[in-house]
């Protein structure tokens, strides 16, 4: 795989959040504002990424039985670090993303690609991939935040760009969109668009309809 | 991974020299960033008492605005100022948590159901150059839908009409009760008339819309739309806090001058 | 008494973890299509959550918070921003130790439990129920209730999604939205009704 597939396979082909369903739980909750729906992508890519090189520099020092326990310390004090950083510099924000920056640290999709892909290879590939990961995870959570905040809120990052009626503008905004259920409806359809458009990702269902046999089937005998 | 990384020698010094790299890293950050932090939860404070106000101007520096207001502690029982605890140390909020600092309130005392009320709390003075007292800033908290809505209430020194509302913290739905952060809505709050003539609060949100024409509006704000237990519950905090079991005999002292 | 009852109904109901807080989302997606699972995932996550949440209140306040180590003589030591590592270490050693236990005293209910217990460790609303505790102040007997009553409304959330999914099976769906793209959207929906508990009061 090249670097670049590396990179961007994670955001289309390969989503975390819409074929792996990995690491939506922090996710979703931060969706209603796009600026910190932003914040958030920033911090998780950086912590994925991260943790990703650093696992992988010592990779061939961990040992199998504690393995999990040293990603865990890792990305631990990433997330502790990432934190930190933002009710320094970014007040505001962190305030609102509240206990969701701390949920990065279970979030699966830093686990995931810590014991997937960094224990296996070399540093930049690593790092490479958790960002492509990160970038994906980003992806569908400001596809969700961009819905969210406008449609529910007339604003884009915050800055008006429908007129609300509320405020004497002619746009009556959908509140139903900053309510938690919205979140859950847009990654469903979002789900659904890249698999429309991504035949290959559809799951065979577990029972299939059988073929229409009114008329000629067992409906005469009856 | 080769076999000799699960030794019990290399296992230990793995997991220490890691624990030891990131302990240094997570400390440095952590020590590094607390001033800056500190300062940042300190100001925020400082904007929200001065938003509340109306005089927060987010051109000028917080620490220089707020250099004209002076903040006090004040028995609430009494009503009279007191040095028990220290206004730059005092966390009331803390306090209504603490047994010992605070007295719960139940049934129809507890009209802004807080559960616990802390027996002193902070009061904000803004003085005009003369030294003549210009504005009193109370917080103020209380139940809406959802969660406990914190903010300020700002009065002019009349001690009856109101300068400014604000929350800074509530968790109420967003579009309807989330609404009380409107400035739209906030902007009806200055001018309006506290108490009537019995002296008994009756500042509040109505169902609907003030008519202005009809006696009494100067008493009332329009009511969140969609959002009745949101208005319930900024009209409660309201009557309780400035009424007897909230600021009422601070507020009635400093009417008479006896603080 | 009325307290205590009130904050366990708004964690069961109001702001549920999964359906609120969109916590847990991995497993409760993962694990949600038989209704047998689901109700043993939901048991293992209510005791781990009423053990953890007030275990990590008792090392917040007896260790990390300001002042807590005044006791072994550091009196002015804030450890507070270690909380993050704390906790998901208490979790994780408190979820191994259970495993323990119950693999040796009760054995029954381990071979009913024990394959979700790992998968505990990294579930959001474990780690996030005790992030919530310490952000609300919650005190023991409150992150007791809080702790039990988040357990709760997750496992209902789950149970109830189960049910759903399984009687699903046999709808005829629109290409591309079978499976998760579906599932999401019943998610939605249930979030909806769990929604118009608010307002409650008791």
């Amino acid at each position: 795989m090249s670097m670049k597939e590396t990179l961007t396979n994670p955001i289309f082909n390969n989503n975390p959040i819409a074929l792996q369903i990995l690491g939506i739980c922090s996710a979703l909750a931060v969706t209603s504002s796009m600026q910190v729906s932003f914040v958030m992508c920033i911090a998780l890519t950086t912590v994925c990424a991260f943790s990703n090189l650093f696992v992988s520099l010592i990779r061939n020092h961990i040992p199998n039985s504690v393995r999990i326990i040293v990603q865990m310390t890792i990305i631990a004090s990433l997330v502790i670090v990432v934190d930190q950083v933002l009710k320094a510099f970014s007040y505001e924000i962190s305030k609102q993303l509240s206990v969701f920056v701390g949920l990065i640290i279970t979030n699966c999709i830093v686990m995931g690609r810590a014991e997937a892909f960094a224990m296996k290879y070399p540093p930049l590939p690593s790092f490479i991939d958790g960002l492509g990961n990160g970038l994906g995870y980003s992806f569908v959570l400001m596809a969700v935040a961009f819905v969210r905040e406008l449609f529910g809120a007339g604003k884009m990052f915050g800055v008006e760009i429908l007129p609300l009626a509320t405020d004497g503008g002619w746009y009556i905004p959908n509140g139903l969109l900053l309510l938690p259920p919205s979140a859950f409806f847009l990654i469903g359809l979002l789900i659904w668009a890249i698999r429309a458009w991504k035949k290959d990702q559809v799951e065979a269902p577990d029972f299939k309809m059988a073929p229409n046999t009114v008329g000629s089937g067992s409906h005469s005998h009856s | 991974m080769s076999s000799s990384n699960d030794t019990i020698k290399k296992t230990i010094t793995v997991t220490v020299l890691v624990c030891l790299f990131c302990s240094i890293v997570v400390s440095t950050a952590a020590v590094m960033l607390k001033p800056l932090q500190e300062k940042n939860i300190e100001q925020d404070m400082k904007r929200n008492i001065l938003a509340a106000a109306g005089m927060f101007d987010a051109e000028r520096d917080v620490d220089e605005q707020f250099a004209s207001v002076e903040t006090k502690v004040v028995e609430l029982s009494s009503g009279t100022y007191t040095d028990v605890v220290d206004a730059a140390t005092y966390v009331p909020r803390a306090a209504a948590k603490d047994p010992q600092m605070s007295e719960a309130l139940s049934g129809s005392d507890d009209l802004a159901k807080i559960g616990r009320q802390e027996k002193y709390a902070l009061v904000y003075l803004v003085n005009d150059d003369s030294g003549k007292l210009q504005t009193v800033i109370l917080p103020v908290r209380g139940y809406g839908l959802w969660s406990t809505m914190h903010g300020f209430i700002a009065l002019e020194s009349d001690l009856q009409t109101v300068v400014g509302l604000g929350f800074y913290e509530h968790g109420e739905t967003p579009g309807l009760g989330g609404e009380i952060d409107n400035p739209r809505w906030k902007a009806q709050w200055p001018g309006k008339q506290v108490f009537n003539s019995e002296g008994d609060v009756e500042l509040g949100l109505i169902k609907g819309i003030v008519d202005t024409s009809r006696s009494g509006a100067e008493y009332q704000i329009d009511g969140l739309s969609g959002a009745t237990l949101t208005s319930k519950g900024v009209t409660n905090l309201v009557h309780f806090w400035l009424g007897g079991k909230g600021y009422g005999p601070y507020l009635d002292n400093l009417k008479a001058g006896k603080t | 008494m009325e307290h205590y009852l009130s904050l366990l109904v708004r964690s069961i109901f109001i702001e549920n973890m999964a359906l609120a807080f969109f916590l847990g989302m991995c497993t409760f997606i993962a694990i949600s299509k038989k209704i047998q699972a689901a109700i043993g995932l939901g048991i293992a996550v209510i005791v781990v959550l009423t053990l953890t949440v007030p275990l990590n209140y008792l090392i917040l306040e007896h260790v990390l918070s300001e002042g807590a180590l005044a006791w072994a003589g550091f009196e002015d030591v804030d450890l507070t921003f270690l909380g993050l590592l704390s906790y998901i270490g208490v979790i994780a050693a408190s979820v191994q130790i259970l495993e323990m236990f119950l693999d040796k005293y009760v054995p029954a209910l381990y071979s009913a439990l024990g394959v979700f217990l790992p998968l505990i460790t990294v579930n959001c609303a474990i780690l996030g129920a005790s992030l919530f505790m310490v952000e609300r102040d919650y005190n023991l007997s409150e992150s007791v209730v809080y702790g039990l009553g988040s357990g709760i409304g997750w496992a209902l959330a789950i149970t109830a999604l189960a049910g759903l999914r399984e009687k699903m099976k046999y709808s005829d769906i629109p290409e591309g939205l079978e499976g998760l793209g579906i599932t999401f959207i019943t998610v939605g929906l249930m979030s909806l009704g769990f929604m118009s508990f608010g307002g409650i009061d008791l």
